[in-house]
């Protein structure tokens, strides 16, 4: 039997908590401490140290971001550890902070919205943890509807592509989405990074993070 | 107060306003006996000294001591008489000037220290004592002048009865009266001037009410700065209570309804594709879905969560990214951060001007400034519309203004026809 994976959650809402709780025990993993605030969270993860960290952004003492600094700590303090937060809202610069930490790999960043879809929402957890990027749609759209030359020159459809890459999806992943076949998801890609000024790199989580590195600008 | 009861109204002895005057001078009457006895009595060393220096004499040390004691007496006591004297004052000026007048004394502490401190420093204070002084000098000349008048007046129309008594001869100047016949001119001159008296007295009282006015009445206006500090005070609740609910929202109902919908989500896993309870599920999931995008764009139009966790700066860009249109937001380089009501001020005015330009102008981009000069925060919104933009055609653009000048700072608009509109707020981020 493979080993559990092992998760520590943090979020002050005590509803929303246990929700999450048994979400993540239904689809095999082992929630080993729910906490409700940055202090908290800090602790159990060094007690626990958990494969997985899931944290609401805002939460107690302050109310203000201790959810996202603690991640940006723990982060520091192991590189490798997967880190999901959840937001309430949008928030590029959050996402910024939080990509800018380690190499910007095992993170992602997610709307509180998201996790209710709950497939989708273990899924990005799974992509994350094997060792992927994970934006939420809705930041990466934001990104894309800033008016910027350099995105202006793209067609629609490499616009789509563009999203999708954004979002840490692989080339087939792409091609099945947009029922394309990957061959033509690679030539999109291909032309976006040189229209974008891009060196063409392999890597699908590069690819993500020089995008949005190139976004945030 | 009507117009015809000032003194120089010809229709003036008709209305009530001699019969106000004459009320208040002889209630001054008792006041200014008293304030001029104790005004004379300490200038009297000073009038002494005024006197010997005069006649070339030198000034010995007993005037000097008195001539010291009198001004320490003066300043030292003169606002603790003057004081209750002036509320005195502004009470019965109400016998002849029915618009209120309010004391330019500031609030105070009760504590009798404090009080002691505030007022002696205060500009109110002293041209209360420069009204005492006034009252205690002036108006007792200015009185007895007119006392002699009047007292010439009665000697004349009661002449004639001094005549027929057989009473010695008259001299008035170069008239001389030795006879009844010879009296009566002297009589109906004296009837003829009674009405210029009661002109004189109230002009003397309007006179002596407008000085009153000056000296006792609020000239610094913090009767008006009060208004100003209560206004924002108000604003400042209003802040808190937005905050409040705000909080209220997305700790109560946004956590529940996450986890209600998280809950079908869930409940969804378990129900199989061909149940019948499938798509009403999936129906209610979509719905609670829906619901949290009301809720959170609602909380959102409350009061954004980035304002408070990131600033001003990124709940701007924030702003920026949600309008329909592009929007470029620029900030200047070395922002200090401004106090929370002044953050959703301008917050406030960078929403409703996008919003402006978004319904009214045509515009199709915007450009939104943040800087900050010299203590003040300047916010500008800029669009390439038609312009026209008009505070007088909706109340968008004075309830923008108010909500500035609550904060105690200014809105300027430029928008002419064919554009392009510039909306430019000015926020003190120091009080």
């Amino acid at each position: 039997m493979p080993q559990l994976t092992r998760v520590v959650l943090a979020e002050d809402g005590v509803l929303l908590r246990e929700g999450l709780t048994g979400v993540l025990s239904r689809f095999g993993f082992e929630v080993v401490a729910a906490v409700g605030d940055g202090p908290a969270l800090l602790a159990a993860a060094a007690e626990h140290r958990p494969d997985l960290v899931i944290t609401d952004i805002r939460m107690p003492p302050g109310n203000t971001d201790e959810g996202l600094r603690a991640a940006v700590t723990l982060r520091r303090e192991r590189p490798g550890l997967a880190v999901v937060v959840l937001s309430q809202y949008v928030q590029e610069e959050y996402a910024g902070a939080l990509l800018d930490t380690g190499d910007g790999l095992r993170v992602g960043y997610l709307l509180k919205d998201r996790v209710v879809d709950v497939q989708d929402f273990v899924a990005a957890l799974r992509t994350v943890l094997g060792g992927g990027t994970v934006v939420d749609p809705e930041v990466v759209r934001r990104l894309l509807r800033r008016t910027r030359d350099p995105l202006a020159a793209l067609s629609a459809r490499e616009r789509e592509v563009l999203a999708l890459v954004a979002e840490g999806h692989s080339n087939s992943a792409i091609a099945a989405r947009l029922f394309v076949t990957e061959a033509a998801v690679g030539k999109h890609v291909g032309s976006i990074l040189a229209k974008l000024d891009l060196p063409p790199a392999e890597d699908t989580n590069r690819r993500v993070l020089a995008v949005l590195a190139y976004l945030r600008g | 107060m009507s117009t015809n009861e000032e003194p120089w109204q010809a229709r003036y002895l008709l209305t009530a306003g001699p019969w106000r005057a004459l009320a208040y001078v002889i209630t001054t009457c008792p006041f200014a006996a008293l304030t001029g006895m104790a005004v004379g009595t300490l200038i009297l060393p000073w009038l002494v000294a005024v006197l010997r220096l005069h006649d070339g004499r030198m000034l010995e040390g007993p005037l000097l001591f008195l001539m010291v004691t009198a001004l320490a007496l003066f300043a030292g006591l003169g606002p603790l008489v003057a004081i209750p004297l002036a509320a005195v004052e502004r009470g019965r000026l109400a016998l002849v000037d029915r618009r209120p007048v309010r004391s330019g004394h500031r609030a105070a502490e009760p504590n009798p220290v404090s009080w002691l401190r505030l007022r002696y420093t205060e500009a109110a204070t002293w041209r209360e004592v420069l009204y005492a002084v006034i009252l205690g000098l002036v108006v007792p000349v200015v009185y007895g002048v007119y006392a002699l008048l009047a007292l010439i007046d009665v000697a004349c129309v009661v002449s004639p009865l001094f005549a027929a008594t057989g009473t010695d001869s008259w001299q008035f100047g170069v008239f001389t009266v030795n006879s009844t016949a010879e009296a009566i001119p002297l009589s109906i001159f004296g009837l003829l001037f009674v009405p210029v008296l009661a002109h004189l007295l109230g002009l003397i009282s309007a006179g002596q009410a407008a000085t009153a006015r000056a000296l006792l009445g609020d000239r610094d206006g913090a009767a008006l700065r009060e208004v100003a500090q209560s206004r924002a005070r108000l604003a400042d609740a209003f802040e808190a209570e937005r905050r409040r609910i705000e909080r209220d929202l997305h700790d109560g109902a946004q956590h529940r309804l996450t986890s209600l919908t998280l809950q079908i989500g869930m409940a969804r896993l378990d129900v199989p594709e061909d149940s019948p309870a499938a798509a009403p599920l999936a129906r209610a999931h979509d719905e609670a879905k829906e619901l949290m995008v009301v809720l959170r764009d609602l909380i959102h139009g409350i009061r954004p969560q980035s304002l408070a966790d990131l600033g001003l700066p990124a709940a701007l860009r924030e702003l920026g990214g949600r309008s329909p249109l592009p929007v470029t937001v620029t900030v200047a380089d070395g922002m200090t951060r401004p106090a929370p009501h002044v953050e959703g001020c301008a917050y406030f005015v960078a929403s409703e001007a996008l919003a402006n330009v978004v319904r009214h102008s045509g515009a199709n981009r915007a450009d939104l400034l943040l800087a900050q000069t010299a203590g003040m925060l300047v916010l500008e919104v800029r669009d390439d519309g038609h312009g026209g933009a008009d505070p007088a055609g909706g109340t968008g653009l004075t309830g923008l203004a108010d909500r500035v000048a609550a904060v105690g700072g200014r809105v300027l608009l430029a928008s002419p026809e064919g554009g392009p509109t510039l909306i430019r707020a000015e926020l003190p981020c120091r009080s």
